[in-house]
């Protein structure tokens, strides 16, 4: 370091970005979180050409680079792919730590839904089933479901 | 492909806080450091890369705050935002389609912003962003499924920390070397199991450069020049759940098809010294598993087989790695000057002997959505 700058506290400017945004959700991404709202049910799309059941539902599949149109009811349980407790907080997090990111296989889907496990972490694994708790007030958000619990 | 150097580079000391230079400042001194490694001037360069990410830098177009300090004033300048080495890949293209030397510039400064909130940002809004994952709990989740998929244990992974800050001790760039045990590592603070304090990388300042020159040019550089024998990258889905995070076939297509340029078909037996991006300590044995240096699930034993610590058939981040040092995105180049510094032979404390060709890795998006993988040799 520049040796004046060591006799003294170098400057810092403190400053923000926050900036608004308001991002249209889409036709597919609407209908899934509209489901959620008003329903509780968890709605994904199905690849004609692959088969494979996207949640959140896909109005593309990637993978086959074809239009998806068929909707299709998931449960809204299923098995516990991945997980990890998380320790540390930060200013984004919509529950306090300890709680738990888990990947989600729900039954009838083919890919892993991300989301929390905020009771029994003590008791979490790979393998187990776990369920999907609504929120009673719903507003067309991934978190109109509050968490997945253990069965 | 026409043939391609590597005829300067250039890295700062990494450090937790640079409280006397700004970026545009550290993009300045490795720009003329660089230059002065190859014995180039200014007016030799024709093409210039910037590494940056706005999220990051907190400015929108963060490449044009750092342009005239790259030396790019009156020359064309692209910004990669991305990994370094998708920025080094990038001013490789440039010099294969016509430019005599690019010089590729990277610059981050973890002190000035936030790194979860801005690694939040990299998933997808609607569905992901409101949960709070970034890219420390996303990389969990894949520490998770890699090492409960075959069995690895905490300890295990341990001993990659215990390693690369050790390796750190010998770079003189390097922000934490360090003596630890597997017990300091699995006794450090909890952050996302299984990944625990010594498991993550820190937190890091710092800017790197490299000059990809044609042949022309690297026939007249002080430094022996470091061939490019073979590049590419992959990438794989975007949501965190489409994808198996215990196999990374992203890295496996983009590392065959490396391998197939540089001639290489064993890479255990044909390369002498590897580079892996592993800001946490699971991804050096499953990147490697990626590579082809073992088999899946068997990254993890390498260390305690011996192979690749210094003195190994395959010493793997000599230099401490991302571990030791994580300015994101200059983390990749970071790899890609080591491998350089090694063909050279002038890696200092950190050589290893006689390495001929060396491989470099860097990666982008959570998890290792998208790898580039680089050979480097001394001979065309």
């Amino acid at each position: 370091m520049t040796e004046w700058l060591k006799d003294v506290e170098p400057l810092t400017l403190k400053g923000q970005i926050a900036v608004p945004y308001s991002w249209w959700v889409g036709d597919t991404g609407s209908r899934f979180l509209m489901s959620l709202r008003d329903d509780r049910k968890i709605l994904g799309t199905e690849c004609p050409s692959c088969g494979t059941v996207f949640v959140p539902p896909r109005k593309n599949c990637g993978r086959c680079f074809v239009d998806i149109d068929q909707w299709v009811e998931v449960a809204a349980e299923g098995v516990i792919e991945a997980h990890t407790i998380v320790h540390y907080a930060y200013p984004v997090q919509p529950v306090k730590p300890p709680f738990a990111y888990a990947l989600i296989r729900l039954d009838g889907t083919d890919v892993g839904f991300l989301h929390l496990i905020r009771k029994d972490l003590d008791k979490i694994k790979n393998g187990l089933r776990v369920k999907a708790k609504f929120k009673e007030e719903r507003t067309g958000s991934i978190l109109d479901i509050d968490s997945f619990e253990l069965i | 492909m026409d043939n391609a150097a590597i005829v300067g580079v250039a890295q700062t000391k990494y450090e937790r806080r640079k409280k006397d230079q700004i970026l545009a400042d550290l993009v300045f001194d490795v720009t003329q450091a660089a230059l002065d490694d190859a014995g180039l001037a200014i007016g030799d360069i024709d093409s210039v890369v910037t590494v940056s990410n706005d999220f990051f830098d907190g400015r929108t177009i963060s490449g044009m705050a750092v342009g005239d300090a790259a030396g790019g004033e009156d020359k064309n300048i692209s910004t990669v935002s991305g990994d370094g080495t998708f920025g080094a890949f990038y001013g490789l293209m440039r010099v294969l389609s016509g430019y005599k030397a690019t010089i590729v510039v990277a610059h981050y400064k973890g002190s000035e912003g936030s790194v979860p909130i801005t690694t939040n940002g990299m998933f997808d809004p609607i569905f992901q962003r409101p949960l709070g994952i970034d890219a420390i709990s996303a990389a969990a989740l894949q520490a998770n499924a890699y090492m409960t998929r075959f069995g690895i244990r905490e300890e295990d992974v341990a001993q990659v920390s215990v390693k690369n800050h050790g390796n750190a001790k010998n770079n003189p760039c390097a922000q934490l070397p360090m003596d630890i045990t597997v017990t300091d590592v699995m006794k450090s603070r909890k952050i996302a199991a299984p990944l625990k304090l010594l498991d993550c990388c820190p937190i890091s300042d710092g800017a790197a450069a490299i000059i990809i020159a044609n042949e022309e040019i690297a026939a007249r550089t002080k430094k022996k020049p470091v061939w490019v024998k073979g590049v590419a990258h992959c990438c794989e889905e975007y949501l965190l759940g489409d994808r198996r995070l215990s196999d990374p076939v992203a890295l496996k297509d983009a590392a065959r098809r490396a391998y197939a340029m540089a001639g290489i078909t064993d890479p255990m037996a044909q390369i002498d010294v590897a580079e892996v991006l592993e800001p946490f300590s699971y991804m050096e044995p499953l990147w490697l598993e990626g590579l082809g240096f073992c088999k899946p699930g068997e990254g993890a034993s390498l260390i305690e087989k011996g192979i690749t610590p210094m003195g190994g058939r395959l010493p793997v981040n000599p230099s401490g790695g991302a571990l030791s040092a994580n300015p994101i995105l200059v983390a990749g180049l970071a790899r890609l000057i080591e491998a350089t510094l090694q063909v050279r032979g002038e890696a200092g404390a950190r050589q290893v002997k006689n390495a001929a060709t060396a491989l470099a890795h860097g990666f982008n998006g959570p998890c290792g959505q998208s790898h580039c993988v680089w050979i480097v040799g001394g001979k065309k």
